[in-house]
């Protein structure tokens, strides 16, 4: 019976309790996700699941760890690799055109005693770099041509932002790991608008241009089979150019007279002296 | 951890409970408990125990209410009144009254013991589909994958099971709606483009780990390669179909190279260009350049088929006179007047003849037909010396 046991071991049990308990408070779960700082009486002293580069999830701090209790308090970090957002915001490029910008940023928290105590919370910290990647993104691309805006990736930009942005973030114990542009658009208005106008206008002219195109390579194509014929034609009737002649006259009587489509016959009027009624006088 | 302070809570009252000192000291069962313990029908009376005469606890009342709110109070007092008059109760003590067994033992114990066999048996034995792996945490920390089939692993909350389908193929299209989405090509031209995202999971244990949203990791870093990679080339490449793929190829081949350099265990099968479209304000530009097109094309088109044509004749022509030229040449004379006779015979055979007097108009044959055409048509020269 329960209240036996109770009543025989009570100093034990009670000794057991308090231990279960005891061990409860001391023990605290730190996710693979998360890394910790143990905090004593507010002041940082140790972290539990730190990151450090190329450390494999299953050899790193995270799992069971130990604290004096309620003189040690947790605060947990996110470790994994967090997103920072901007807002979309207007670059005006060196020579002198817009573009709305639209970019985000990837970091984590690689020291996190500096981030409790200068942020407090990876939201504080989202807040603090917003502004600054604003600047410094406005900042870079300023310095460059519209056209190589458009291309950053190419160039230098992106690698000099990420490295401004990642000096400042180190403040706060935060490593940034890439910036990218998400979208740069032409600012609504007049920026669109005569990119509409100039695109229509390009499309126009590329047509013309295109009609144009296609009536010369017709002509071109229509005089070289000409001139082809006539080489032809040359070739073959050059050798005899009085036979040519007769035999070609031959051709068109029978074509001009003697069309059989033709209804209304031709009238036709001989001399005796043609040659054709040469020997009607029997000669 | 919010589990483990749940427990600790749990266990705090527990013991709070055992501590208390009505647990199994209780000489003088009050005639109101003891009927109400025994009777489990009577369940209608609220366990509520300021009872207007409970005599002999009157003394203890006051502790109890300095050290924990009533309420509270009057469940512990409640669980242990109910395990006093039964005296098996083991862990179901929470439950206030159960039916019993035939016996007489309450049913308490076999409930706790089957639940805790449920609980072993879901959270030990894990059955994943052939398309599906799962994170095995120990204490939150990574412990290892496992894949499809039956595995088991510690139980809750010792272990913990994180299930994920990974082979199958997550899509997202970018815009979601079908509005216009206008890029930049490298020409300054705009383009309204919407296209399709292919990916699934390559490494479990990367994606459940490495990013703090995966999901929208991948949607951003499809919209940066997209961009970088439009703003790259000329709109006709965009827009063209040999352009297009090349895009398709080099965007996914992007955004892997900076989804593996965040090591987020994501895999892109294929970037699906859906839409390709001038914007709608300039559309009309376009069909314009497209119906110039197809007008060249057609001149084109017809200027080659005049040229084989002329060419053909001019073929066929020659054909003809290089073979009559072969046999002329072997007799000229004769064959010039075969052939001069017989065209002037089918020319003739078919139309009407005047023989006229070379010196005079009298004419030998006056048809009447000559007379009625005269005023229409004008008669025909003479055919004079065409052989010669």
């Amino acid at each position: 019976m329960p209240e036996n046991i109770w009543n025989e071991h009570r100093g034990s049990l009670l000794a057991l309790g308090a231990a279960i308990i005891a061990l409860l408070f001391s023990t605290v779960i730190v996710p693979e996700n998360e890394q910790a700082v143990v905090l004593r009486l507010g002041e940082p002293v140790r972290v539990i699941n730190r990151f450090k580069p190329n450390q494999d999830y299953g050899q790193t701090g995270a799992g069971v760890s130990m604290r004096i209790p309620f003189f040690e308090q947790l605060t947990r970090i996110d470790k994994r690799v967090l997103s920072l957002d901007m807002q979309p915001q207007q670059v005006t490029s060196s020579d002198q055109r817009r573009l709305d910008v639209d970019a985000y940023a990837r970091f984590r928290i690689i020291d996190p005693v500096r981030m409790v105590r200068t942020a407090g919370t990876t939201e504080k910290v989202q807040e603090q770099l917003q502004p600054i990647m604003n600047s410094v993104l406005r900042q870079e691309l300023g310095k460059r041509t519209f056209q190589s805006m458009l291309t950053a990736e190419r160039g230098q930009a992106m690698k000099n932002i990420r490295e401004a942005l990642d000096r400042q973030a180190r403040q706060y114990g935060a490593q940034v790991i890439d910036v990218r542009i998400k979208r740069a658009d032409l600012p609504a208005g007049t920026p669109l608008d005569s990119a509409f106008t100039r695109m229509q206008a390009e499309r126009e002219q590329e047509a013309s241009a295109i009609q144009a195109k296609g009536e010369r390579d017709a002509q071109i194509i229509q005089a070289q089979a000409i001139a082809q014929a006539a080489q032809i034609y040359a070739e073959s009737y050059g050798k005899d150019p009085g036979f040519y002649d007769f035999h070609r006259a031959m051709q068109s009587y029978e074509t001009t007279f003697n069309d059989p489509n033709s209804k209304s016959g031709s009238t036709i009027i001989l001399s005796p002296d043609n040659d054709y009624l040469r020997q009607f006088r029997g000669k | 951890m919010i589990t483990i302070s749940d427990w600790i809570a749990r266990g705090a009252v527990l013991m709070a409970g055992r501590r208390s000192p009505w647990g199994g000291g209780d000489k003088e069962p009050d005639g109101d408990t003891s009927a109400g313990a025994g009777e489990p029908e009577s369940g209608t009376e609220p366990p509520s125990p300021p009872e207007p005469k409970p005599g002999p606890r009157n003394p203890w009342l006051p502790p109890a209410g300095d050290q924990s709110p009533p309420r509270r109070s009057a469940s512990i007092e409640d669980i242990f009144r109910q395990k006093g008059g039964k005296g098996g109760g083991g862990g179901g003590g929470f439950v206030p009254r159960m039916p019993r067994r035939p016996d007489g033992r309450s049913w308490t114990p076999l409930i706790a013991g089957g639940i805790a066999a449920v609980w072993l048996l879901v959270s030990t034995t894990h059955q994943l589909g052939s398309n599906e792996q799962g994170v095995v945490s120990t204490f939150g920390k990574y412990s290892h994958t496992i894949g499809s089939g039956v595995s088991f692993t510690l139980p809750w909350p010792m272990q913990t099971v994180d299930v994920e389908d990974v082979t199958m193929i997550r899509r997202f299209t970018i815009p979601e709606d079908e509005g216009e989405k206008l890029m930049l090509t490298s020409d300054r031209n705009l383009v309204d483009l919407s296209y399709l995202v292919r990916w699934n999971i390559k490494d479990l244990k990367l994606y459940k780990h490495r990013l703090e949203n995966p999901e929208a990791s991948v949607r951003e870093v499809a919209e940066a390669a997209m961009r970088a990679s439009v703003a790259e080339v000329p709109l006709n490449a965009v827009t063209g179909g040999t352009g297009r793929a090349a895009i398709e190829q080099e965007v996914r081949s992007r955004m892997q190279a900076v989804l593996d350099a965040y090591r987020s265990g994501v895999l892109i099968q294929g970037v699906d260009l859906k839409k390709t479209d001038p914007p709608a304000k300039v559309v009309s530009a376009f069909q314009k350049v497209l119906a110039a097109q197809q007008n060249a094309e057609r001149d084109r088109n017809r200027a080659q088929a005049f040229a084989q044509q002329v060419v053909a004749k001019a073929q066929g022509d020659t054909a003809n006179f290089d073979k009559v030229y072969e046999q002329y040449k072997l007799a000229p004379e004769v064959t010039r007047r075969r052939m001069y006779y017989e065209t002037m015979e089918r020319v003739l055979r078919n139309n009407d003849k005047v023989v006229v007097e070379s010196n005079g108009v009298t004419p030998y044959l006056p048809l009447p037909e000559l007379r009625r055409r005269a005023a229409a048509a004008p008669t025909e020269a003479p055919a004079g010396g065409g052989g010669q």
